[in-house]
């Protein structure tokens, strides 16, 4: 990992006007044959526009399926539960689905991890791209594909003009994930949420992209929520993170702040298993044990069996996101203030 | 059978990522192992029939459709061909001209329930050996061909396409007439016309996994060719082909209905569901059970063997296994509210 | 898009020329072949004038060549009935059997596209099981069972329709309805089966995060992909109505190719036999391009293939 990115400043009560989403509580169950499970539980966080909050956490904690549930694209063996999703002035676990279709690509977009699947074979980019002008701005077909070549420009696509009536399967991974940011960012939405954009690409594009991302982001003032399991990515391009372990979100804080002081045992372990730390000759540290089947979740906090601060009201009682010392800094620990001596 | 019962040998198994497990994830920095996933369902397949109701009846129908064919004429004795004029066109369903006679009798005075049951066990004794010969040949070919790819391929599936751009009765009409119709002219020609089938999807799978990991792994133990499709490509390719066969049984049944009904099938004194349907078009406006019975006995067994058929592609099918399990919403059953689409 | 044609009309060739040969072989290495063309009570002196005649008593590679020369006249001998030219009952028997045939294809194809788009987009509801057990049962029937039932119904007991023939408009109804039915069913099937899957994939999720709605989404995103397979198994179907046309136009006595074959059957007529099988293998040869052409219309990934 390099430098962690600069300090934002603790965003304070005062730029409230600039909360773009708010998710609070948002749970997701699953219904499977052998019976019900929760895989995402009572989720809270905030995206502020010009900021990109990043979601972080292993395989199946229940990250992506949150995404799913913000856009309203969640399978239909998974029911939201509780919680709620504010968006200006529109809750959209409650809204309807004509209010979701309108503030979908208007003020709210999703950027998907596989491309190649993403995109529709039997149509051309172009075609793609101007869909999002012609269902909401009505625009004609041919107006409609030149603000699509334009996009095809400005997410960096060489000899648009041309290009624009190739189809899905003639362009490079690097080039299909332009395409699909340019596809987000077409009608300039508030939110912006990229499902492990970079996972499925070689390093340097990796680093194309999330600067193409960046960039974006200033252009329309949008509030970035980025997936990943990545610590170093969330390192170098992320302001802001809620870590997510077994459906739960453990910590959220600005990143630098997370990173060199965390405040829950998850965190620290995460951080500390990174080898850059390791000394030649030592064993690499690792977490013991694994995440909790979410079929059989114990009582009380979700983190216990592999935690070493874990104590009887560890098994009892379920800790609840709160604020610690630290001010704009939460963690679900009964015992923060212990995770240094860890 | 199902592939949870297949034979797994040599650890080359273990090799094989069945399609509901996921490809091992790199892990990212700070994890241990994934966590155990939660224990697969693991019904029998039996169990997994009783669970869809239609399809319990469809392979209740089929049982029963069989053993009449085996039992039913030693049961009926001569009461399929015992002459009876006093008797000649009783309409159906008057107890009082006897058991035997509860579905009518012929011109003849014959019962039309024993010759319902002898016919049945014509009818399948040309459906099931031509669908059994053509499976067997064509799957043979078809592994063959698939795994040994370059020329055995190509001209395997040449023949096939000439085979198949022919409509089989044609086919069947033109040889018989040549040949003059006898039962096992029928079966040949029946067979023969179904072989592509078989060939085609014999060759697909075997195509495809030929190109596996699994099978090179067991290459370089030194396994012959022969050894390797037997073991390896086989019991993969078998819940397909028996689902195929399923539904390429009624085909044959239907085709050879079609035969006997145009008078170039069986030929009496022989006796098939077509030919009895045949046999009553004269009497439509004074007999109709005559032709009716026969045809409700075609329809019945065929639309049974076609539920199985569609129950069984998706239970032998592990990635798709799961939608026969999942619980129901609680919402109505009549309008569903979740759509696909949604 | 020429470039594919071509290749596909020369990979097709090859079926029709085995039909070809095969007639050939079957008539003239199985006995003897004035066995299939005369009546079974013809005496010896006719048969031997009838070989003389037609050549049957010249080697087999020149009876090929003469064969082959009269396929290419269009000229496969004369029907033992009428006198008349094979190949002309041929052709003129053909137009009504291509009537029957598109028009059952056409409503087949608009049906199981409605049926199955409606069913596939609240897949597992009651009314798609209610259209899947119809459908499936569809696929089942014998036709020449419906058609006789169909008869029986709407002909002698209640008497709106008539029961052969292609006198009236209404005479259309039985036979396309009785055609119709096995594929209606099966395409319903395979429609829905594809948008189903169509439904779930990942551009569709990409299309409802656009902002498009559910009739956009079908008809547009799904359905343009769910047509690929669908158009295979019409392309199945339409050269399994051939069977059908048969029985069909045996009950019905329609006046198409199947009834002619039917009769050059039951009368030992093998010109005719032979100049119908012919015709048909070459409206089938014909057909398979035209869908050939249509999955390359759909699907630009397959134009590209060299390999089809």
């Amino acid at each position: 990992m390099s430098a962690p990115a600069p300090a934002v400043e603790s965003p304070d009560v005062a730029d409230t006007d600039r909360v773009a989403l708010e998710v609070a509580d948002l749970t997701v169950d699953l219904r499977t044959p052998s019976g019900t499970v929760r895989a995402v539980d009572h989720v809270s966080f905030t995206a502020r526009r010009g900021e990109t909050l990043a979601l972080l956490g292993e395989s199946g904690c229940g990250k992506s399926m949150t995404a799913q549930a913000l856009v309203g694209l969640l399978e239909p063996i998974a029911d939201i539960t509780d919680g709620s999703v504010r968006l200006g002035d529109v809750d959209l676990v409650t809204a309807k689905a004509r209010t979701r279709r309108t503030l979908a690509a208007t003020e709210l977009a999703i950027v998907f991890q596989d491309a190649l699947t993403a995109l529709n074979p039997v149509y051309t980019v172009g075609k793609q791209l101007a869909e999002p002008f012609r269902i909401h701005r009505g625009l004609s077909s041919k107006e409609a594909r030149r603000e699509a070549v334009s996009l095809m420009e400005r997410v960096g696509i060489p000899e648009p003009e041309s290009r624009v009536d190739s189809y899905p399967h003639q362009f490079s991974g690097g080039m299909r994930q332009r395409l699909l940011i340019a596809m987000a960012v077409a009608l300039s939405p508030t939110v912006l949420l990229a499902d492990e954009p970079t996972t499925a690409l070689d390093v340097t594009v990796q680093a194309q992209i999330m600067s193409l991302l960046r960039d974006l982001r200033t252009e329309h003032d949008m509030a970035v929520i980025l997936i990943t399991h990545d610590l170093a990515l969330v390192a170098e391009e992320a302001d802001r993170v809620a870590i997510m372990y077994a459906g739960n979100v453990v910590e959220t804080g600005p990143v630098a702040e997370v990173f060199s002081s965390p405040q829950h045992p998850y965190t620290k372990g995460l951080l500390d298993s990174v080898p850059v730390h390791a000394v030649r000759g030592e064993d690499l540290k690792s977490i013991g044990g694994t995440p909790p089947d979410l079929h059989s979740i114990p009582s009380g906090c979700v983190y216990q069996a592999r935690c070493p601060l874990a104590r009887d009201l560890c098994r009892t009682t379920r800790p609840p996101l709160a604020d610690v010392a630290t001010p704009g800094r939460r963690s679900a620990c009964h015992f923060p203030e212990e995770i240094s001596h860890v | 059978m199902s592939i949870d019962n297949a034979p797994r040998l040599d650890g080359a198994g273990d090799l094989y990522p069945g399609p509901d497990e996921t490809p091992a994830v790199a892990a990212p920095v700070g994890e241990t192992v994934p966590a155990p996933k939660p224990s697969r369902s693991k019904a029998p397949l039996w169990r997994l029939l009783l669970r869809d109701r239609m399809a319990t009846v469809a392979a209740a129908i089929l049982v029963f459709v069989f053993l009449v064919a085996v039992f039913g004429p030693w049961l009926v004795g001569d009461a399929a061909t015992d002459q009876n004029l006093d008797q000649s066109n009783l309409a159906p369903f008057h107890v009082a001209n006897g058991w035997m006679n509860i579905l009518g009798t012929d011109p003849l005075g014959r019962s039309m329930l024993a010759r319902l049951i002898v016919a049945c066990r014509t009818t399948l004794l040309v459906a099931l050996p031509a669908v059994a010969l053509s499976c067997i040949i064509g799957s043979l070919v078809g592994m063959w061909a698939g795994y040994h790819r370059g020329w055995r391929e190509t001209t395997a599936m040449r023949v096939a396409d000439v085979i198949m751009s022919f409509p089989s009765l044609l086919m069947a009409v033109v040889v018989l007439y040549v040949f003059s119709p006898s039962a096992a002219n029928i079966v040949l020609v029946l067979a023969i016309t179904r072989i592509p089938i078989y060939l085609r999807t014999a060759r697909a799978e075997s195509a495809e996994l030929q190109s596996r990991l699994f099978v090179d792994a067991a290459r370089t133990f030194g396994a012959r060719s022969g050894a390797v499709i037997r073991r390896h490509v086989f019991p993969i390719l078998l819940p397909t082909l028996l689902t195929v066969a399923t539904l390429d049984f009624c085909y044959v049944m239907l085709a050879e209905s079609s035969l006997s009904f145009l008078g170039i099938g069986i030929q009496p004194p022989d006796i098939s569901w077509g030919l009895m349907v045949s046999q009553g078009r004269t009497y439509l406006q004074t007999a109709w059970w005559l032709s009716f019975f026969p045809g409700l006995a075609i329809v019945i067994t065929t639309v049974s063997a076609t539920v199985l058929a569609a129950w069984a592609r998706i239970a032998t099918d592990p990635a798709q296994r799961w939608r026969l399990t999942v619980p129901r919403s609680r919402r109505s059953r009549l309008f569903p509210t979740r759509k696909v689409v949604s | 898009m020429f470039a594919f044609l071509r290749r596909r009309v020369y990979t097709s060739l090859v079926p029709l020329l085995v039909v070809l040969f095969g007639v050939f072989l079957l008539a003239r290495l199985t006995g003897d072949p004035t066995n299939l063309y005369l009546p079974v009570s013809a005496t010896p002196d006719q048969r031997a004038e009838f070989a003389a005649e037609n050549g049957l008593d010249k080697p087999v590679l020149s009876q090929m060549v003469d064969y082959l020369s009269g396929v290419a006249h269009l000229d496969f001998g004369e029907s033992l009935r009428t006198g008349e030219s094979a190949a002309t009952m041929a052709l003129r028997a053909f137009p009504a059997t291509l009537q029957l045939a598109f028009f059952t294809m056409l409503l087949a194809i608009i049906g199981a596209i409605v049926i199955g788009c409606w069913a596939a987009y609240r897949p597992n509801s009651l009314a798609d099981r209610i259209s899947s057990l119809l459908s499936m049962t569809a696929a089942s029937i014998p036709d020449f069972w419906f058609a006789i039932t169909g008869v029986w119904i709407f002909a002698v007991v209640l008497g709106v329709l008539p029961t052969s023939g292609t006198g009236s408009a209404l005479s259309w109804i039985l036979p396309i309805a009785t055609l119709l039915i096995r594929p209606l069913g099966v395409l319903t099937q395979v429609v829905r089966g594809a948008m189903v899957s169509a439904l779930s994939a990942p551009y569709v999720r990409l299309a409802r995060s656009k902002g498009a709605g559910d009739l956009r989404v079908v008809t547009h995103h799904a359905l343009r992909n769910a047509a690929a397979p669908a158009l295979t198994v019409a392309g199945d179907l339409t050269v399994g109505l051939v069977n059908g046309a048969v029985v069909v136009e045996a009950i019905f006595g329609w006046p198409g190719i199947g009834k002619l074959m039917i009769d050059a059957i039951l009368q030992r007529d093998f010109a005719v036999l032979q100049a119908a099988v012919l015709l048909t293998a070459v409206s089938i040869f014909v057909l398979n391009i035209l869908i050939d052409a249509g999955y390359a219309l759909l699907d630009a990934r397959v134009r590209e293939k060299s390999k089809v």
